[in-house]
């Protein structure tokens, strides 16, 4: 019934109508095949703020619905990068390596080939010899498919190590942080056969595309984006607007409830967990060819609370919050991080954006959580006339706080 | 050879000396002249003999002065002097026998006597045996330390003789031991040096080791059949097993025994160098792309003599099965090498016990600080049930008020004892201020104290990095802090390690005393369990919840100080902790601070146990830890002390 999904969720066409609006804007609007008003390097922060917003509707998945307020979301956002880096620098090295070898007088063996790649790729870590792990590099087919692998089968055996063990709330949080540390100090070695903190580079170049520019490259990589992004919404608001976000939601506000229910709760959890990693594996995929470069650093935890930032931010439990907040918060950082913002001369000191966009970006997020737990998406309630009761103080909100909303309307 | 003739010299003059008791010193080196002149370092030994067993007071100095080039001989009489220049430019003569100038002469007169290098050496272990036996201890200290710096055989024979002589204990304690190990190294008899292995074998130290080592030196060695019954064999090697087959050959090779393998570079290379018209050896270039093309080309080539034939792997294996390779010893004497072997055998077992008792000291101290960190985390996360994201910014805190302490008050003791209460009195504020503004709207929503608090970590910490830098700030260990307590070469824990373990034991006291026996402790534990109950028998939960949060906080910050002095203070300080702080308490099992504890020692033990499988890997080792607790946490998911009952509801 996707006419009657549609209809009944007048959100979605409108997202997906402005995403295609803003699509085609870019492009109208870029140097690859536009009128050149935007430069390239904008047309790739715009294709990677889609992407955020893909892993932030991820996030919201797990958390806004189901209640599990996960810090290793971003951890799978950088595997899917990591998976569809390895083929792009396999690839293109191949191509550098063969064709340095071709001017050679005898035609060099397939195992002089690999050896040269080797050397290529892992003479930073001291190395030649190609890991286990970069077995299926030569493969795009394979590559895809792990994009989408690594990172649900690690949720899947982790949530279902977690959920068994009926490990929830903060508990749980304060594990899949210690997963995404683990993974990034595990990544930060030399000798993970990831080339440790140098990540992969060079992630930019399409292998056998070198004719194409990169502001074209960009605009590609831009629909592609636009269109996970809008398969993702489309996905997440048809999952969460059957009985499977009834039952998510159900979880959220009272998961012993549910259990009583006769609710397979924890196949439940490990449901969404595992699709919103592959989610996230999508979207990293997507990510990181546009910006060119992956190291370790980028999944260590404080990037996963970033993206439960943006998340609350934006509003939790829809799905539109969600792909605000991720592109307001990240953009408005990167035009504060990347020195755009004017200096306020204050007299004795002056304020320099780049120092203190943390500190403002904190206490905001402190505003926040305390003041408007809605987010930004709570402005549409207040256009559509959508008001919370008076709960005299107290919100209503997810966990326990839902608990009081009849309370609340009496 | 030397040492037998300074030996045998050395006993001939004993006996004639005693005779010849109040002959002089020129006397000797007249007759020693003919020697002297000839300045050769074959053979020069029996007249520095000759000197240096004079008994003559006066014989270091001549040795010394012989060394120092300073010793002429007056060419009309061939009389020796000491010879300083004078200030006209002619030479002053010192008599050698009393000291006393002895008139001046110009350098015409008198011819310098030049020993080369190696005669000065000889001199210099000449005169060791003087300064071992100096009336200055500090002396004898000083020539005993270069001895144990530098070993060498002719140093043995002084050394012993000075041994009796010594009245110090301990410097005669350093010199039995100086002269075991060098026996063992130097001792041209057998079974002495086997004696002395055997005395120290039961001995840890690193010079026993670093003395028994090179007697167990091995070498690749490659015979054609058999290997002759003389060579002191270490072990067997067959090739394809203790030892592949490439390298076996390739010691067959090193060894002229053999024809060299091509390496496929050089193959490849031998290639470019024949192609013919597109050809080489018969095979079309193009189809040089595998390596049993190349083979058949090179094979071809090798036919026609243009290079040298690559040995078939029929032919190598054939060679190596005619050669027996083998691991020799350097040392030739195999009861020696034996004895080494069982000594090392001891050593190691000591030496290994030792290790676990410092790997056991290291995880203890990794433990404590652990625990410190963790401590605070387990009043506010584990009592209150509040995740404090920002507690690692509140360790930070500390290490940073013990900084601007240091800045004000330059003395180190004095600073730290000052910065403890003013690191608990900042983050306790700090901590008051947090649960008041923040935590206190939140309690029913865990999840978003959670990220409020982390808002409020990286604002604190982009404050401290904007007030600081981002470059490390000392804090500085007052002196007596210095330094570590070793108990042998093996076992050593420095003093900051034990101070911050005897914190962690302080820490623990004070948190059991408060949480036990005072009005606040039984407040807070009524305000956990049921905050309406507590409410109604006349407790102010606000007023118990910011106290405890404070408390909690405070901890936190004098954990920071004590962390501060091992580590760097940076604006990351604190954010290297927490995830190992909430592990340690959810671990250990929330709300019981002996579960604390535990999470502490399991976690450090751990960690410092991995790390000895891998010492070079530290990062592998904290992700194992993790993947392990992870794990751990299926099992026991309440932690290793779980409460019981409902104030262990979630």
């Amino acid at each position: 019934m996707p006419h009657g999904f549609l209809m009944r969720h007048p959100s979605t066409i409108i997202f997906v109508l402005l995403l295609a609006l803003f699509t085609v804007a870019v492009t109208v609007l870029s140097e690859g095949l536009g009128i050149g008003v935007i430069s390239t390097s904008l047309v790739k922060t715009l294709g990677k703020t889609l992407c955020l917003a893909l892993a932030a509707i991820a996030m919201d998945l797990v958390w806004g619905y189901a209640g599990i307020l996960s810090l290793g979301h971003f951890a799978f956002f950088g595997l899917g990068g990591y998976m569809i880096g390895m083929w792009l620098m396999y690839e293109r090295t191949r191509d550098i390596v063969v064709e340095a070898l071709a001017d050679a007088p005898i035609p060099p063996t397939p195992e002089e080939i690999s050896d040269a790649i080797g050397n290529q790729i892992f003479g930073v870590v001291g190395s030649s010899d190609f890991p286990l792990v970069w077995a299926f590099a030569d493969s795009l087919f394979v590559q895809l498919l792990l994009v989408v692998l690594v990172p649900g089968l690690l949720a899947l055996a982790f949530g279902w190590l977690a959920f068994r063990s009926r490990v929830a709330g903060v508990y749980l949080s304060i594990l899949t942080q210690a997963m995404t540390l683990a993974l990034a100090l595990y990544l930060f070695q030399n000798d993970s056969g990831l080339r440790g903190n140098n990540g992969l580079s060079g992630l930019q170049n399409l292998p056998g595309l070198d004719h194409v520019p990169q502001s074209l490259v960009s605009l590609w990589f831009l629909w592609g984006s636009a269109l996970a992004l809008g398969m993702g919404y489309l996905l997440a608001a048809w999952v969460v607007s059957g009985k499977f976000g009834s039952v998510l939601r159900g979880i959220r506000d009272n998961e012993a409830r549910v259990r009583f229910l006769g609710y397979s709760v924890e196949t439940y959890k490990l449901t969404i967990f595992t699709v919103t990693a592959c989610m996230a594996g999508i979207a990293g995929a997507l990510y990181y060819p546009q910006a060119g470069i992956i190291n370790p650093a980028e999944i260590a935890p404080i990037a996963s609370i970033y993206l439960a930032v943006w998340v609350a931010i934006g509003g939790r439990g829809r799905i539109y919050g969600a792909v605000i907040g991720a592109a307001f918060v990240s953009l408005v950082s990167s035009w504060f991080t990347g020195g755009q913002a004017p200096d306020i001369p204050l007299g004795f000191y002056t304020v320099k954006w780049v120092d203190w966009w943390l500190v403002v970006l904190g206490l905001s997020f402190v505003l926040v959580t305390l003041f408007a737990p809605k987010g930004i998406g709570g402005l549409f309630d207040l256009l559509s006339h959508r008001f919370s009761p008076d709960r005299h103080g107290a919100d209503l909100g997810p966990d326990q706080g839902s608990l009081r909303e009849k309370e609340a309307t009496e | 050879m030397l040492r037998f003739i300074l030996a045998g010299i050395a006993l001939l003059f004993s006996c004639t000396l005693t005779l010849a008791q109040d002959r002089a010193m020129q006397d000797i080196l007249q007759e020693q002249a003919a020697l002297i002149m000839e300045s050769s370092r074959t053979s020069i030994a029996p007249a520095i003999a000759a000197i240096a067993d004079s008994g003559l007071p006066q014989a270091q100095v001549v040795l010394q002065t012989w060394q120092a080039k300073k010793m002429w001989r007056r060419v009309a009489d061939g009389v020796f002097f000491r010879v300083e220049k004078a200030e006209d430019g002619n030479y002053t003569l010192i008599d050698l026998d009393s000291g006393e100038q002895a008139g001046s002469a110009k350098k015409s007169d008198i011819d310098q006597i030049k020993p080369n290098s190696g005669i000065r050496a000889l001199l210099g272990s000449a005169l060791v045996q003087f300064q071992l036996q100096d009336p200055d201890p500090r002396r004898r200290w000083a020539a005993l330390t270069s001895i144990q710096r530098n070993p060498a055989a002719d140093l043995l024979a002084p050394l012993r003789a000075s041994i009796p002589m010594e009245d110090d204990p301990e410097l005669k304690a350093m010199k039995q031991r100086a002269e075991r190990l060098l026996t063992i190294a130097y001792d041209p008899d057998e079974s002495s040096r086997i004696a002395a292995i055997d005395q120290m074998s039961r001995d840890i130290g690193v010079d026993v080791r670093a003395t028994l080592n090179p007697l167990l030196e091995t070498r690749l060695a490659v015979f054609a059949g058999e290997p002759p019954s003389d060579v002191n064999i270490a072990s067997r090697l067959e090739p394809g097993e203790q030892i592949t087959a490439i390298a076996a050959y390739d010691i067959l090779v090193a060894a002229d025994m053999g024809p060299p393998r091509i390496a496929p570079d050089a193959i490849r290379s031998a290639l470019a160098e024949h192609i013919q018209g597109g050809f080489v050896g018969g095979v079309p270039v193009h189809q040089l792309d595998s390596q049993p093309a190349r083979s058949r080309a090179y094979a071809a080539l090798a036919a026609e003599g243009l290079v040298p034939p690559e040995p078939t792997p029929d032919a190598m294996a054939e060679t190596l099965a005619r050669h027996s390779f083998l691991r020799l010893f350097a040392e030739p004497s195999p009861a020696v090498t034996d004895a080494a072997l069982k000594a090392m055998r001891s050593i190691d077992l000591r030496v290994g016990l030792n290790r676990t008792l410092d790997l056991f000291l290291d995880g203890m101290s990794l433990a404590s600080i652990y625990f410190l960190a963790a401590i605070g985390l387990a009043i506010t996360f584990g009592v209150m049930g509040v995740i404090n994201m920002a507690h690692g910014e509140f360790i930070m805190m500390g290490a940073y008020t013990g900084y601007v302490v240091q800045q004000v008050v330059p003395d180190h003791t004095l600073s730290i004892l000052l910065s403890i209460p003013l690191a608990f009195a900042v983050t306790f504020a700090a901590g008051v201020a947090l649960e008041r503004l923040v935590i206190r709207w939140l309690y029913n929503r865990p999840l978003e104290t959670l990220l409020a608090t982390f808002g409020v970590s990286i604002a604190l910490q982009q404050l401290a990095k904007n007030v600081f830098g981002t470059q490390a700030r000392p804090l500085t260990a007052p002196g007596w802090l210095d330094g570590a307590w070793v108990l042998n070469d093996v076992v050593s824990i420095s003093y900051i390690r034990i101070a911050i373990f005897v914190l962690a034991g302080v820490f623990l006291a004070i948190y059991l005393y408060i949480m036990r026996r005072t009005r606040l402790g039984l407040e807070t534990r009524a305000v956990t369990q049921n905050p309406a109950m507590a409410a109604s028998m006349g407790i102010n939960p606000n007023r118990v919840n910011m106290l405890t949060f404070g408390l909690g906080s405070g901890i936190a910050g004098v954990a920071g100080v004590a962390i501060g002095l091992f580590a760097k203070v940076t604006s990351e300080l604190g954010s290297e902790y927490i995830v190992q702080s909430f592990m340690t308490v959810v671990v250990g099992g929330v709300g019981n601070i002996w579960g604390t504890l535990a999470g502490a020692g399991m976690i450090g033990f751990l960690q410092k146990g991995i790390e000895w499988f891998n010492p070079s890997n530290t990062l592998a080792a904290q992700t194992f830890m993790i993947i392990f607790i992870i794990i751990f946490i299926q099992f026991r998911p309440r932690g290793i002390v779980a409460l019981r009952g409902r104030a262990a509801g979630d």
